[in-house]
């Protein structure tokens, strides 16, 4: 094995340079001359219904997918009867069109390749990538073990090939979805309520009277349901109080935006705290019934006074004070929203905590405006031979962080690299609906795993950054083009929606489920695989839940009514809340017998050294990370991000609107490409901005190539949570660069 | 004060944002030519009628062969410009008395054939030497009792061509400013200014093709009234941008301090006006000067004129 | 008859849907658009005011689109909406260097093209693409002749307004603030 076995390939594929790059983005779309309205009306009558579930994020929202005689998709519209999204899609899901459109997909499986001394990639066909991948599967486990195949996956396919990873004896699974992203509240609340949040958020934004956004943007996510209950609430003069460095679109909706120096919530947390306390505003009622560890917690943050706060966050007392009354006054119907993405600074468990918390003395778990109790239908498991059991998995993987509840993606990849301490070696990895060059920082510790695998497969629609460091690139159909897994996920009422194929595969993609089964029929587990199409799981699967396919190809979605228990805690119930002591754990006796603090304490982080600026990263509402960067309908709403300079920074850097610079941060690494500058007051002096998910390095994505800076990459110092392993991604500090870096290099 | 306004998405689009460019180099060509036609036309009528045909031919029947083909090179710069040119015949489908388009189109319709018709009644006088080459007039023997006709008939064509001219002359410059949406053409000016601006190029190109002193003379006279009126409109429009909203400041600050400005000035006024109406002053007085160069320069001037009004006046828009 | 859109900049978040859905129901090639956001922040930090607003036509009742087009290509139907005639347009651009919103171009096949309100859906009673998909509910579209009809009620009860109205084109579409 040569050392520069993984580099990156960035050059095209041999048969494939150029003949699909050059389609102009025009042809997409015909050339329909005239569409003047006669036309547009026959087009719109012509066209095909399909029910489908949106996989351009996470939200799932079902959508009826409009097709026309030539296979080709003309336009997405929201399922009226969804939860996820009351039948309006948001602009990525409208845009879902552009996935399947997309000429820079991945078109046929590719296998890695040297000629003339050049990696590349060549084209293979399904048979002989599929080969190659069964026996590497084969020889993996004799060599060491299954579990040394490890999974990294998120989204859909990532189910079907969890289910090929179990069977095979391997639960060295993770998704950054965990650890690098909500993981930390899951673990916080799941600490205080016995529950995680889960996706989607079960607050009940559309009825609350004050909703509390804590570095949460809301609006600049589109996570579906949750902007539209804002509005809602807008609508309804709820109260939105945002507390960001920045001026997010959300903050510009809110009566109060605190404008708070980063890296300090806990500090207002435990401030808002000791006002509720000390003004006795809390719901004393649902305290005294339903929450253990008040009168610690009462000690605990009687010195973290308003104005103890205001030396650390910068807001005033007053504010403070203003703040935590209306929160109080609005009690119960008031949520301090858990967030979505929280990995920040290695304590993020602890400021989850401080949320929950503030929730529980505000008595908003469990009522109308607050929190509702989530309620999920169960689809029955298709039959299947009991997985065998691994040696070790995920779980051992991540042993230091005690209360991980899913695999770490850095603790596995870390496993990658041989060491004598290394206990878990993972040897071959796949890849599947997630591109981890972007999602998981330290690009350096990446590509060192990366390097040292013996084998690595990628599975995804698009040729994303990771695709480069493959052996094998397999191409994913799109969700428009396949069955797949039901639907169900945690609402107000029980639903399941169903994805049917629109239209049949394009080039030479195939679904996810179908590479499972065709690597479980190669390695010799066919039993697990029992059917030819996954089309028969789902049919079985809603027989047995009262429904049909052909039922559910009609409504596309189905609402079952509750059975667990009332939306909202009623008058007098005695609820047991599902944590150890039956309570809202305010004092956290596990967090204790742990060894952590079993409250929330404000610890001061890293700030930036002079000239270096805090780098802070957030989301666009067109785009889901940096997935849809080379989607055409999306990219073109917003083909790349901005670096976003408070005016006094630009002055005293001299930064124009609009000029290129690049970025270098505290550990000397630089931005491989450069970023427009935004000059803007909606943003502090001791902090830059940008949107997360761009600057790909893959010369096959034409439109997103090159396009910005990835954020990613300027992240190089983590700061592990120490209790669920979360991956702190916001202490890094960048300076600004006037001077193409590389120019110099190539005199 | 409005400190930042930005597009979040949607708008890149091709000959739209930044900032328009709908009408190119065709449009300016176009305007340009249509104001030169405009001028010989007028010039030639008016001094038909006054009976000075004898007196000053170059304006009746020598420089006549201009407006035909600057109406015709005209007409094809703005079918050139089309981006729909296929249906450019729905232009005569209707006439939209609002639509400054809709009377330049049928204007042209009207004057191009009459300037056509205008030179032919002196083609076989003033240019013997070609007919003799080409012969047309024994190939097609209708043309004799054609061109007897128009001779006939000529009065009656300059009585047409004064107010067809003055029209055409004026329209090239309404056309820009009937867009309140573009604040540097949107001022009352812009038609008189065209007007002269046309006869100005018009009174230049006879000056070059004249051959009489009297006649060089003459229209070195009226050049340059027609230059001291076209400072004092510029003059009169700068003025209306300066008293004029924000939008027309900054429309102004293009052309006064800006990326047009040398253009603006140094082409345009010092070299296409002033320099030429000195010029054409000194010779007046007697003193020996080069009565070619100033009309040249003056014809040059009107040219970029139009190209930094069409061009510059695209930069500019509605402020909301 | 007369249709208005009013759009609550409270509520919107800019999201881009009302693009996306547009380009998709009106086939917009890629490239243009028929409707787009603005941002506009006021304000030194920590006292910034931010409005995010969908710009489209503004189907004036004064139009100087459809006065000036020299062929009767664009023109106002029932209801007040400005449509273009494709194979009535010429393609001179008179009526894109009239619009004060700059919310007309050039198609690729030529002609012009604009935001039709979706016309071709109001016959079938549909509303317009855009404010069928919004997912802020912030597009509100109906009929100002109808006193009690959603906008007519909004403009009675809300603080509005219009988009350069001193350009004197009477626009139609409204922003609640």
């Amino acid at each position: 094995m040569t050392t520069s076995r993984r580099k990156f390939i960035k050059i095209s594929a041999l048969g494939l340079g150029g003949a699909f790059a050059s389609t102009s983005a025009f042809s997409l779309f015909g050339n329909n001359s005239y569409l003047s309205e006669k036309t547009a009306q026959n087009i719109a009558k012509n066209l095909k219904k399909t029910a489908t579930y949106c996989e351009v994020c996470f939200w799932k929202c079902a959508a009826w997918a409009y097709s026309d005689e030539n296979n080709t998709i003309k336009k997405i519209i929201g399922n009226d009867n969804d939860p996820h999204c009351y039948g309006r899609l948001c602009p990525r899901g409208t845009g879902g069109v552009g996935m399947y459109a997309d000429e820079d997909r991945l078109k046929t499986p590719l296998i890695r390749t040297t000629i003339d001394g050049e990696e590349t990639f060549r084209e293979a066909s399904w048979d002989e990538a599929l080969d190659l991948i069964a026996s590497k599967f084969k020889n993996i486990k004799e060599k060491y073990g299954a579990e040394s195949f490890a999974l990294l996956k998120h989204g859909s396919p990532g189910k079907h090939l969890e289910h090929l990873f179990k069977a095979y004896g391997s639960d060295t699974i993770a998704e950054p979805a965990y650890a690098q992203c909500r993981g930390a509240r899951e673990a916080g609340f799941n600490l205080t309520f016995g529950s995680w949040i889960g996706s989607p958020e079960p607050t009940d934004i559309r009825d609350t009277k004050c909703l509390v956004l804590i570095g949460s943007h809301i609006g600049e996510n589109m996570h579906n349901s949750q902007v539209q209950e804002m509005s809602d609430a807008i609508d309804n003069k709820a109260t939105i109080i945002t507390v960001d460095p920045r001026l997010s679109t959300a903050a510009s909706k809110s009566k109060y935006w605190l404008a708070i120096k980063p890296a300090t919530d806990i500090a207002l947390m435990l401030a808002w705290m000791n006002v509720i306390i000390k003004e006795e505003i809390y719901d004393k009622a649902y305290v005294e019934k339903y929450t253990t560890g008040f009168e610690e917690l009462k000690k605990h943050v009687a010195n973290f006074t308003p104005e103890w706060a205001y030396g650390i966050t910068t807001i005033q007392p007053a504010e403070i004070r203003k703040t935590a009354r209306e929160m109080a006054h609005a009690a119960p119907a008031v949520i301090i929203h858990p967030g979505r993405h929280v990995s920040w600074y290695g304590d993020d468990t602890q400021r989850a905590r401080a949320m929950a918390i503030l929730n529980g003395l505000l008595g908003s778990w469990g009522r109308r405006g607050g929190f509702y109790f989530k309620e999920k239908i169960s689809v029955p498991k298709y039959p299947h031979p009991k997985y065998p059991h691994p040696k070790w998995d995920w779980s051992d993987i991540g042993e230091k962080f005690p209360l991980a509840q899913m695999g770490i993606t850095t603790e596995v990849i870390k496993c990658a690299i041989p060491s004598k301490d290394n206990k878990y070696p993972v040897k071959a990895l796949m890849v599947a609906g997630t591109n981890i060059t972007k999602s998981i920082p330290n690009k350096k510790l990446l590509e060192k795993a990366m390097n040292e695998l013996e084998f690595m497969v990628v599975l995804d629609t698009m040729p994303m950054d990771v695709t480069g460091y493959a052996d094998v690139v397999l191409p994913e159909c799109t969700y428009l083009e396949r069955y797949d897994g039901i639907r169900s996920a945690t609402n107000r009422e029980p639903s399941i929606a169903v994805r049917v194929p629109a239209v049949k595969p394009k080039y030479d993609s195939k679904p996810g489920w179908w590479v499972a089964k065709q690597i479980g029929d190669r390695i010799g587990l066919s039993d697990y695989f029992r059917y030819s199409d996954y089309k028969e799981v789902i049919e079985w699967q809603l027989q047995k839940m009262g429904t049909s396919l052909d039922e559910m190809k009609k409504i596309g979605v189905k609402n079952f009514p509750r059975t667990s228990r009332p939306l909202y805690l009623e008058e007098n119930e005695d609820y047991e809340f599902p944590t150890e002591s039956g309570k809202i754990e305010l004092y956290s006796k596990e967090l204790e017998n742990l060894g952590f603090d079993p409250m929330p304490v404000y610890t001061k982080h890293p700030e930036p050294p002079q000239g270096f600026y805090r780098l802070n990263y957030g989301r666009a509402p067109m785009h889901t990370f940096s997935r849809t960067a080379n989607n055409p309908n999306l990219n073109d709403l917003k083909s790349e991000n901005n670096l976003w300079v408070n005016p006094k920074v630009a002055r005293i850097i001299g930064l124009k609107k609009g000029q290129s610079v690049w970025l270098k941060n505290q550990d000397g690494v630089t931005s491989t490409f450069s970023i427009k500058v935004r000059v803007t007051e909606r943003i502090r002096w001791d902090s830059v901005y940008m949107v997360h998910g761009f600057g790909h390095d893959n010369k096959k994505l034409t439109r997103a190539f090159g396009k910005g800076i990835n954020d990613t990459q300027m992240i190089t110092k983590t700061m592990d949570d120490p209790i669920m392993g979360g991956t702190g991604m916001r202490g890094n500090f960048v300076t600004i660069l006037t001077e193409n870096p590389y120019k110099k290099q190539a005199i | 004060m409005i400190q930042e306004e930005i597009f979040t998405s949607g708008r890149n689009i091709p000959n739209i944002d930044p900032s328009l460019e709908i009408w190119h180099w065709p449009i300016s060509v176009y305007l340009f030519l249509g104001g030169l036609a405009a001028g010989i036309l007028f010039f030639g009528a008016l001094l038909y009628i006054l009976g000075l045909e004898n007196k000053y031919p170059t304006a009746v029947k020598t420089a006549s062969i201009i407006p035909p083909i600057a109406l015709s090179l005209g007409l094809l710069a703005l079918v050139y410009d089309l981006t729909h040119p296929l249906y450019t015949w729905q232009l005569y489908t209707t006439f939209r008395i609002e639509s400054p388009m809709s009377w330049g189109a049928w204007v042209l319709l009207i004057t191009t054939p009459l300037s056509f018709i205008w030179t032919f009644s002196s083609y076989r006088e003033v240019y013997p030497k070609l007919e003799e080459k080409l012969q047309i007039f024994k190939r097609f023997a209708f043309l004799n009792s054609f061109e007897k006709f128009t001779i006939k008939n000529k009065k009656n064509i300059a009585y047409a061509l004064i107010p067809l001219a003055l029209i055409l002359g004026v329209y090239t410059g309404i056309l820009l400013s009937a867009f309140n949406a573009r604040p540097l053409w949107n001022n009352a000016i812009l038609g008189p200014l065209f007007l002269v601006s046309g006869l100005s190029t018009g009174a230049a190109a006879i000056i070059l093709l004249s051959k009489t002193k009297a006649e060089k003379h003459l229209f070195g006279k009226i050049d340059l009234g027609l230059i001291i009126i076209e400072l004092a409109l510029i003059t009169h429009m700068i003025m209306g941008y300066y008293a004029g909203s924000q939008v027309q400041l900054e429309a102004m600050q293009l052309l006064v301090n800006g990326d047009f400005t040398l253009m603006f000035f140094g082409f345009v006024v010092l070299l296409g006006l002033i320099i030429p109406g000195i010029l054409e002053f000194i010779e007046l007085l007697g003193f020996k000067a080069p009565v070619v160069v100033p009309a040249l320069l003056v014809i040059l001037g009107g040219l970029i004129f139009r190209f930094v009004m069409v061009e510059a006046g695209q930069l500019t828009r509605f402020l909301y | 008859m007369r249709y208005a859109m009013v759009i609550d900049t409270l509520k919107c978040v800019g999201c881009s849907d009302c693009v996306v859905a547009c380009q998709t129901e009106n086939d917009v090639p890629i490239g243009y658009c028929r409707d787009w956001i603005t941002e506009t922040v006021d304000g030194t930090y920590p006292n910034v005011v931010l409005e995010l607003k969908s710009e489209r036509c503004n189907h004036c009742a004064t139009a100087p689109c459809v006065r000036c087009c020299p062929t009767g290509a664009s023109h106002i139907v029932e209801g007040g909406i400005v449509l273009v005639t494709a194979d009535e347009c010429i393609g001179c651009g008179a009526c894109i260097e009239s619009c004060p919103y700059d919310a007309r171009y050039q198609h690729p096949d030529g002609y012009v093209d604009k935001c039709t309100f979706c016309h071709h859906r109001l016959k079938k009673g549909q509303l317009p693409a855009c404010v069928s998909v919004c997912p802020t509910k912030c597009m509100y579209f109906g009929d100002l002749d109808n006193p009690n009809s959603e906008v007519s009620m909004l403009l009675k009860n809300r603080k509005h307004k219009t988009l350069a109205p001193e350009a004197g084109t009477n626009p139609h579409v409204f922003y609640l603030i």
